[in-house]
């Protein structure tokens, strides 16, 4: 075995290994969708973040528009701080509401906004003032039994 | 005041896993002499050409090869003292995945920057001085026993040593290869102006070609001196060996209890 | 039966203790390898010899192997996921298997025993046959020039390797899920990019078979170097390696595996 036809057997080999980390990264992971591009930072405060994780997904319209990157605990409100990381090319409006939400019935949670009307974008660094907390399930349904049990006393 | 010798070993001790392997050695290899090291397996025989190649380190006494005390070199100085010094092994030890030419030229590719053309003129020149310039493009899985020896051989002076070290060069071969590689060791010395160890214990090939013996009896010497100091001495250890005996100091029986005893004495196996 | 029972003792101790003092032995190996790697990096084309021999030779192996787990995955995961409607979270289910386990571990252990057993094998003749010796007296280092080169080969191979493994299996998973039971093509693949991450699942996997390529290269270098010089000192070295290398990629898979998807 000479060394040429050595050294086109080996650059083959990794030229072929290459592509396929390069077709998992593109093909089968999210590289090409994930941001790679600059983003911005906000925060938000919540009564109950139910079960949303770090790296869950921000969603505007059912898209994609960034990922949380960090969930606190403030000890003097008592309410959880989320921090995002938000797309650069998307602004949203300072009445923006942010809800968290299940995708699916037992799906995992992201945070949902929903766009008001005001003209003044959120900027860098800022704090959304309007949130609404994740739905814990146990709550739902003592509320449900308390009022079925209403109705039925009322029936009476 | 004669030149100081190229190897000289002052009251050499080795020691291996707390068991003696050589005591007080005292050696010396003039310039351009051929010197053999003879006894039987396992005296100590290969151990002193390591010491002397430097891949062992004396537990006690002086080893200086070329002039440099090799107990006071560091690792840079031993490798290029080795570029001055030649090895053919037991059987050859050629690189197996390398074809007879590469095999020759490694050191020369590897120690130096000459270019390709001169590299295979010295090549060939070494093939040839061994007489196997034709076998150049064969691999080492082809040759003879013989012939594998020889590019060996080749390859052992590739870059022109000062000394050539033997080990057991005349293991297993057939007569004609015997006296051609007896030939080649004397020829080689002379030619070259170098010195030659030889280890072995072939006593016919190699008091033909010697000019000093030194007998390694359990570690020690026992007895040195010219091939016909060797023939005509009278010491026992000597006599058995050069004239091959079966019995005397090296004796037959591998130690055991008295035969009587051990006849009557003990059960027999099995049953 | 006190006396056995110390004796048993004894031995248990002195057996953990040789294993222990060759641990050390072997780190020390592998620090000289690295040190001494100037030459296979300077003159490359050493490394690259090796990297023939160990990774593409390694090639048919891996790829023949992958397609068949992946087909396996495909086969027994619908099997499974239709049971509860969700045959579409095939694609979901073959990709992150590969990509974060099967893919760095199976085409280690398959790694380990053709290409891993090899160097053992290659080195311990060497050394068996006195060419080590002889490279040594000719001053030449024999970890440079024959160690370290391996070593580095095994190091670059792997992850290559496992990463054409996880390929080929997703492939033989849409072979069998897509071409032959019929899940639908577009939520096979958009389902899968949805769910694996690039950064969790890709990247740990590349991490893992590096470190897996560490390992089997460093166990395999070093008891071919190690062995004993004669015909059974090479073959018991070269069935410890693939034994070893074996061991310790799964003990080192859960290590990597707890460490990287804790709570995920």
């Amino acid at each position: 075995m000479n060394r040429t036809t050595l050294d086109l057997w080996v650059g083959f080999f990794v030229a072929v290994g290459i592509g396929s980390l390069l077709f998992l990264a593109l093909k089968v992971g999210n590289l090409a969708s994930s941001s790679t591009g600059e983003t911005y930072s906000l925060q938000a405060e919540f009564d109950n973040i139910g079960g949303l994780k770090v790296r869950a997904p921000v969603k505007s319209a059912g898209v994609v528009v960034g990922r949380v990157t960090e969930v606190r605990f403030d000890p003097e409100s008592y309410r959880a701080v989320v921090a995002m990381s938000i797309d650069e090319r998307y602004k949203f409006p300072r009445d923006t509401i942010l809800t968290i939400n299940t995708s699916g019935i037992l799906g995992e949670q992201y945070i949902g906004f929903e766009v008001g009307g005001d003209t003044e974008m959120l900027a860098d660094g800022q704090t959304v003032k309007k949130t609404q907390s994740a739905v814990v399930l146990e709550k739902l349904i003592s509320q449900f039994m308390f009022n079925k049990a209403q109705e039925d006393g009322a029936k009476k | 005041m004669s030149p100081e010798p190229l190897v000289k070993l002052t009251d050499v001790n080795f020691a291996y896993n707390q068991r003696a392997v050589l005591k007080g050695i005292n050696m010396t290899i003039p310039r351009g002499k051929v010197v053999a090291i003879m006894g039987l397996s396992g005296c100590g025989k290969t151990t002193t050409l390591r010491l002397i190649g430097g891949q062992l380190k004396a537990t006690s006494g002086e080893v200086r090869v070329a002039g440099q005390d090799l107990g006071k070199l560091d690792n840079k100085g031993l490798y290029a003292l080795r570029r001055r010094m030649g090895m053919l092994f037991q059987f050859g030890a050629l690189f197996t995945d390398m074809s007879v030419y590469d095999n020759v030229a490694f050191a020369m590719r590897e120690h130096t920057d000459l270019p390709d053309e001169l590299i295979r003129d010295m090549v060939m020149m070494k093939l040839h001085a061994v007489g196997l310039r034709a076998a150049h493009n064969l691999m080492p899985a082809e040759l003879s026993g013989g012939m594998a020896r020889r590019v060996a051989l080749a390859r052992a002076i590739a870059l022109d040593p000062l000394l050539i070290m033997y080990d057991e060069p005349f293991a297993g071969l057939d007569p004609i290869s015997l006296s051609v590689i007896g030939e080649l060791i004397r020829t080689l010395n002379d030619a070259l102006g170098i010195s030659s160890v030889i280890v072995t214990h072939d006593i016919q090939e190699s008091l033909k070609i010697v000019d000093y013996v030194y007998f390694v009896s359990e570690g020690r010497i026992v007895a040195e001196g010219t091939p016909d100091d060797i023939r005509h001495s009278a010491e026992p250890y000597v006599h058995q060996f050069v004239w091959g005996e079966a019995d005397g100091p090296v004796s037959f029986h591998y130690p055991a209890p008295a035969y009587g005893e051990q006849i009557y004495r003990e059960a027999p196996r099995g049953r | 039966m006190g006396d056995s029972l110390i004796t048993a003792l004894r031995g248990l101790g002195r057996r953990v203790t040789d294993r222990v003092w060759r641990l050390g032995f072997a780190s020390r190996f592998l620090l000289t390898t690295i040190l001494y790697s100037g030459t296979a990096l300077r003159r490359f084309h050493l490394t690259i010899r090796e990297i023939y021999f160990t990774g593409v030779l390694s090639l048919i192996i891996i790829l023949v192997s992958g397609l068949f787990v992946g087909m396996v995955l495909g086969l027994q995961g619908y099997d499974t996921l239709q049971r509860y409607g969700s045959s579409e979270a095939l694609g979901i289910l073959v990709a992150l298997s590969l990509v974060r386990e099967l893919g760095p571990v199976v085409a280690a252990l398959l790694f380990a025993s053709r290409a891993g057993s090899a160097i053992t094998a290659e080195i311990g003749l060497m050394k068996a046959t006195e060419q080590l010796s002889a490279m040594e007296m000719m001053a030449v280092h024999p970890i440079a020039r024959v160690v370290a080169p391996r070593f580095w080969a095994g190091v670059i191979s792997m992850p290559l390797l496992a990463a054409l493994f996880s390929a080929m299996g997703i492939f033989g998973g849409y072979l069998v899920g897509v071409q032959l039971i019929g899940v639908d093509e577009g939520s096979f693949w958009s389902q899968m990019q949805a769910s694996v991450d690039f950064r969790e699942d890709i990247i740990n996997g590349v991490i893992k078979s590096f470190v897996f390529g560490i390992i089997i290269s460093w166990i395999a270098v070093f008891e071919g170097y190690d062995c004993e010089p004669t015909a059974e000192g090479v073959s018991g070295a070269t069935t410890r390696t693939v034994v070893t290398s074996s061991l310790a990629i799964l003990a080192a898979d859960f290590f990597l595996t707890a460490i990287m998807f804790r709570g995920t």
